[in-house]
């Protein structure tokens, strides 16, 4: 099946005008000995063929939603998604459109963004968004990015905390292994149980962007104010690596004076999707407006003095600056940007505060009937949101294959990127986790653990 | 047809020099290719070496970036400051708009009005 | 009637339609023993989002959309970008629960439908292109140029190689190459286009040397144009120990055509949401797979997926993530753009099957070859030979002063999108057409009708064109106003006006 609208007669035409014989005399540039090979791929499907097909292949898998009961987390959330935000990118005119570069006829994806700029600003307490990264881990890097060329690359320091997600952190090293930098701060050494002024005496002059997460890896809640003070001490940039949810409760990054406040948005109305794609949000301030990576609208007037929105500030952007430019990206998630912007403005303010306080609520409920088991206790003593870890008295990948058996997924091995919490399992708890969800985790983890 | 005063040596990259007073900026032809500048931001600063050539400075407009180089080389004395609130003075008095003062040039080797006016024009073919 | 505007007004922003205490969603009360939060301190003073009922939200973003051009209400002609129809079967495909509902860190047993589906689309993407092996982690395009050139890095830091420095990149090239080329402090050499819109052989010559990296290639390239000395092309560069990178944003010219890997090329890039029908969503989520030769492979970034265990009679294969000898690192966090890019794509090529994917390039090529001897007679076409998937052509009209931007505007009059402006440099007033496959003739014929029109109007009423778009929602904007004012958020936060 195809889906090419033109008839055997009118193609007859349309080479006619052309002047060639056939549609493969219209190849001759090409080297004739590597010309149409044969593909070895399966046969051509019917749409019907092709609709079973996929749902074997789903039905194959076991999802969060039919088969199995989740408190895995680390990065991403399974949240409820209220059923407007996917008709709405169901719209052909959203979901069919390109890049709004004629701001004429793309006013309804430039005033989304727009609004979706503001929502992020709203959120964490920044001054600008930008149009959004491919991913939070993205994100990260783009604020390394932007901190290097701040200083013009005179700085040459990239601290980042040790309980910042690990595949963040590999990111970042994988961004910036052409650039003359280095990345440290997380070391096999670092210290997880300190504070985060722990990192306070690494920061020096040479120190370009300190990167911390909030809440962090392991679910902790830190006021990072005072670091922020230091690292400003010292003229460095802190980028807070932030959850959204979390920023429906707690203390906003802006009001600790953060310079660059990036994150995951897959909680704020995406699908886990098995990972992507999702939405790297960048807010920053004002005066670093020049320095960040990616699209950017802007409010202005048309030509018949109505209020209108664009891309601004495109200069800035690889397709002009080429070489010179700070990074290449030439996208943005435009549709899971406006995605997060139908939820938060369907939840609003009341119904993202109770998304939150339900995690909140269950995780530590969660937390103090788990902790409750022999063998068993919270690692951390620190104030937490929805992810907490905890110490077993087995190793945790044998405790989750046996959890699994019953249709659980116990949490996330934190041994498997630090040596030093072997047998710790991070576990998650959102809204979508009843009291008899818990409470069977727990009675499941006793028997499992006697 | 652009302004040129008599007064300044020109680069072939468009930027313009004083040599009595060492100040650094961007021709008036140059402003019009670039058109409607909305940022600018000088690189360097007070104290620093510069070589003839080496980036001082950077301008973009709505639809174009362009970096601005010492025409000269030596000592950057002074920077002016109020220019990157306001960068648009840059398309009003390109003259007025100096970028930075620079120490220890007298720009000899660079062309004179007459010879950068050829410049432009043999550009615009 | 009197007393109703029947005039335009513009839909207020999300915040301008708030109204305290609406709320558009509400959730269970907690089943759990209340928990106090922690201390003030650490806590948020306001939340200021907006608040709305659902049937708010929905007629706001129904207004929204209305704005929009889309490929779904019309012809949408951009260059380079392949605006192709979005088949609505990949719709349901991507968001079957399976898909949807499944978190990418769950242990592989459980997710085998999802890693086999990834698999099979490494092997897919494997046979389209000719390559040795692909990745799918790369997020979009760019980032699969970023991920090629990170590994010809280490290709030639692994072989010890350390004065390679260069990259060569054609005058006609997207500036995604040299900033890919530049993020990683290599020096852009840009090599000019021949008078047939090929590389210039000779500069080429010139500049490949010990301290070449490699080279960045878009063919057939932004012109439109299939190289006609590629395997030259290719040997110049490899002779010097250099590595050839291919850019796949054109690829939809090329299926069943030729494979890039066949003709020598060490590394390229899909772009899921061009050739494979993946929707561009206003500006993204993307998907960029990269395919590489025996040379890089292995360099991939990690995690790939692989085959564990062999299947036998009573159990099936068994799929996982493997982890390349001299990964340059991960892309990006999990595992690629799965769901948005990977099962559209996979349903895409199911049901294309080898034949229909070789149609899909055909026709491309056809349409575009048949726009541009519509319009050949009206606006000149540089480099006029027989094109692949799009041509370029001068948007002006002699004897006026009317632009590429004028006749683009006019377009929008017509109902048409207009193709890409002034994109490739190398042509005065450019306007990049690519009409894509899923166009029929009829729509062709009016497309050609509609510029042939408006160089006539740009003759004899010049103002008309200059002036356009007249029937749009919207007008042209003050693009000046937006950068120096810049206003980029519709609230400000507290104290904002005092700084």
């Amino acid at each position: 099946m195809t889906y090419i609208p033109i008839s055997p007669k009118e193609r007859d035409a349309m080479l006619e005008k052309v002047g060639v014989q056939s549609l493969d005399a219209l190849f001759e540039a090409v080297p004739a000995k590597h010309r149409f090979p044969k593909l070895n791929l399966p046969a051509a499907l019917t749409e019907m063929e092709a609709a079973s097909l996929l749902d074997e292949i789903a039905l194959s898998n076991e999802n969060v939603r039919a088969d199995l009961v989740s408190f895995l987390g680390a990065g991403m959330y399974h949240h409820y998604i209220p059923s407007v935000v996917d008709h709405v990118l169901r719209r052909g005119e959203f979901y069919t459109a390109y890049t709004p570069y004629q701001p004429e006829i793309s006013q309804g994806t430039l005033q989304g963004i727009f609004e979706y700029q503001s929502l992020m600003t709203a959120l964490t307490g920044m001054e600008v968004s930008n149009a959004s990264h491919y991913d939070g881990a993205t994100a990260a890097a783009e604020a390394v990015n932007l901190a290097f060329a701040n200083f013009r690359g005179k700085r040459r320091k990239v601290l980042v905390s040790a309980s910042v997600h690990p595949q963040y952190r590999e990111v970042i090293r994988t961004y910036t292994q052409g650039m003359d930098l280095t990345v440290s701060g997380d070391g096999a050494d670092a210290d997880l149980q300190a504070s985060p002024e722990a990192l306070t005496p690494l920061i020096d002059q040479d120190t370009a962007v300190v990167l911390v997460q909030y809440p962090d890896f392991f679910g902790r809640v830190f006021d990072y104010t005072k670091l922020i003070e230091t690292a400003h001490a010292q003229g460095a940039l802190v980028c807070v690596i932030a959850n959204p949810t979390a920023l429906a409760l707690f203390k906003t990054p802006g009001a600790m004076d953060a310079d660059i406040v990036v994150g995951e948005g897959q909680p704020l109305g995406l699908p886990m999707w098995f990972g992507g794609p999702s939405l790297g949000f960048f807010t920053t301030r004002k005066a670093y407006v020049h320095k960040m990576a990616g699209r950017l609208v802007g409010e202005t007037v048309d030509s018949r003095g109505q209020r209108a929105y664009v891309l601004t500030l495109t200069a800035r952007e690889q397709h002009i600056k080429r070489e010179k430019a700070t990074s290449n990206i030439c996208s943005n998630q435009g549709l899971l940007a406006l995605a997060s912007a139908v939820y938060l403005s369907t939840v609003g303010q009341t119904g993202f505060k109770q998304v939150a306080n339900l995690c909140y609520q269950k995780a530590h409920y969660a937390a103090a009937e788990l902790s409750k088991i022999e063998g068993v206790g919270l690692c951390f003593g620190q104030p937490f949101f929805h992810e907490f870890a905890v110490c077993l008295p087995k190793p945790v990948a044998e405790v989750n294959a046996r959890l699994l058996e019953h249709g659980i997924l116990g949490g996330y091995d934190l041994g498997q990127d630090y040596p030093s919490l072997k047998d710790h399992l991070l576990v998650a708890v959102t809204e979508m986790n009843t009291k008899d969800e818990i409470d069977l985790f727990v009675e499941l983890l006793r028997e499992v653990l006697s | 047809m652009s302004n040129t005063p008599s007064s300044l040596k020109y680069a072939k990259s468009d930027e313009w020099f004083d040599p009595a007073t060492g100040k650094v900026g961007i021709s008036d032809y140059a402003q019009a290719q670039l058109s409607d500048i909305v940022f600018m931001e000088i690189t360097v600063s007070v104290g620093d070496q510069v070589e003839a050539g080496g980036q001082i400075a950077s301008v973009e407009s709505v639809k174009a970036a362009s970096e601005v180089s010492a025409p000269v080389s030596g000592k950057i004395v002074a920077i002016n400051e109020d220019l990157a609130s306001g960068p648009e003075a840059i398309n009003g008095e390109p003259y007025q708009s100096w970028f930075v003062q620079i120490e220890g040039g007298d720009g000899a080797d660079m062309l004179d009005a007459a010879g950068y006016e050829k410049h432009c024009e043999e550009r615009a073919h | 009637m009197s007393g109703i505007s029947t005039t335009f007004t513009t839909e207020p922003t999300i915040f301008e339609l708030s109204s305290s205490g609406r709320t558009g969603a509400t959730f269970p009360k907690s089943d759990v023993p209340a928990c106090d939060l922690p201390n003030d301190n650490l806590l948020r003073d306001d939340l200021p989002l907006p608040e709305l009922a659902e049937v708010d939200v929905v007629r706001h973003y129904m207004a929204l959309s209305r704005y929009n051009y889309s490929v779904d209400s019309g012809f949408y002609p951009l260059g380079s970008c392949t605006m192709k129809y979005n088949p609505k079967i990949n719709e349901d495909t991507c968001r079957l629960p399976g898909f949807l509902f499944t978190h990418p860190l769950q242990p592989i047993e459980t997710v085998q439908g999802n890693l086999l589906l990834m698999y099979q689309m490494q092997e897919w993407l494997r046979e389209i292109s000719g390559f040795a092996a692909v990745t799918l982690q790369p997020a979009a395009g760019a980032q699969g140029e970023f991920t090629g050139v990170l590994m010809m890095r280490a290709y030639h830091k692994a072989r010890g190689d350390q004065k390679r420095i260069k990259m060569l990149i054609p005058d006609a090239a997207h500036g995604t190459n040299p900033a890919s080329a530049g993020m990683l402090g290599m020096t852009v050499k840009v090599i000019p286009s021949d008078a047939r819109g090929n590389v210039d052989l000779e500069v080429l010559k010139a500049e490949c040397d010990e301290t070449v990296v490699g080279m960045m290639l878009t063919n057939p390239n932004t012109l439109g144009l299939f190289d006609e000395h590629i395997e030259q092309v290719v040997k110049l560069v490899r002779d010097c120990g250099g590595l050839m990178y291919g850019d796949g944003a054109n690829l939809n010219a090329l299926l069943g055509i030729i494979r890039p890997g066949d003709v020598g090329f060490d590394v390229m890039h899909f772009n899921l949401h061009k050739t494979f029908a993946v929707p561009h969503g206003g500006g993204g989520p993307g998907s960029g797979p990269v395919g590489v030769s025996e040379r890089l492979v292995d360099f991939l970034p990690a995690p790939l997926v692989g085959i564990l265990e062999e299947p036998d009679e009573d159990m099936p294969a068994l799929y996982g993530f493997v982890t390349p000898k001299q990964s340059i690192g991960r892309m990006k966090a999990f595992h690629g753009h799965f769901g948005g890019g990977l099962v559209r794509t996979y349903t895409y090529i199911a049901m294309h099957g080898p034949d229909g994917l070789k149609d899909i390039a055909q026709y491309a090529v056809l349409n575009a070859n048949y726009l541009a001897a519509l319009l050949r007679d009206t606006y000149k076409i540089p480099f006029d030979r027989i094109c692949m998937h799009e041509f370029v052509m001068e948007g002006r009209v002699e004897g006026t002063d009317v632009r590429a931007l004028d006749i683009s505007k006019r377009l929008m009059d017509y109902k048409f999108h207009p193709p890409t402006n002034y994109f490739p440099l190398i042509v005065r007033e450019a306007l990049m057409i690519e009409p894509t496959e899923t166009e029929n003739k009829d729509t062709l014929d009016s497309f050609a009708a509609a510029l042939i029109k408006i160089a006539a109007e740009a003759r004899e009423n010049p103002e008309l064109v200059k002036t356009a778009p007249h029937t749009t929602l919207f007008g042209r904007m003050d693009e000046v106003k937006a950068a120096r004012e810049l206003v980029l958020c519709c609230w400000l936060p507290e104290g904002y006006e005092d700084e």
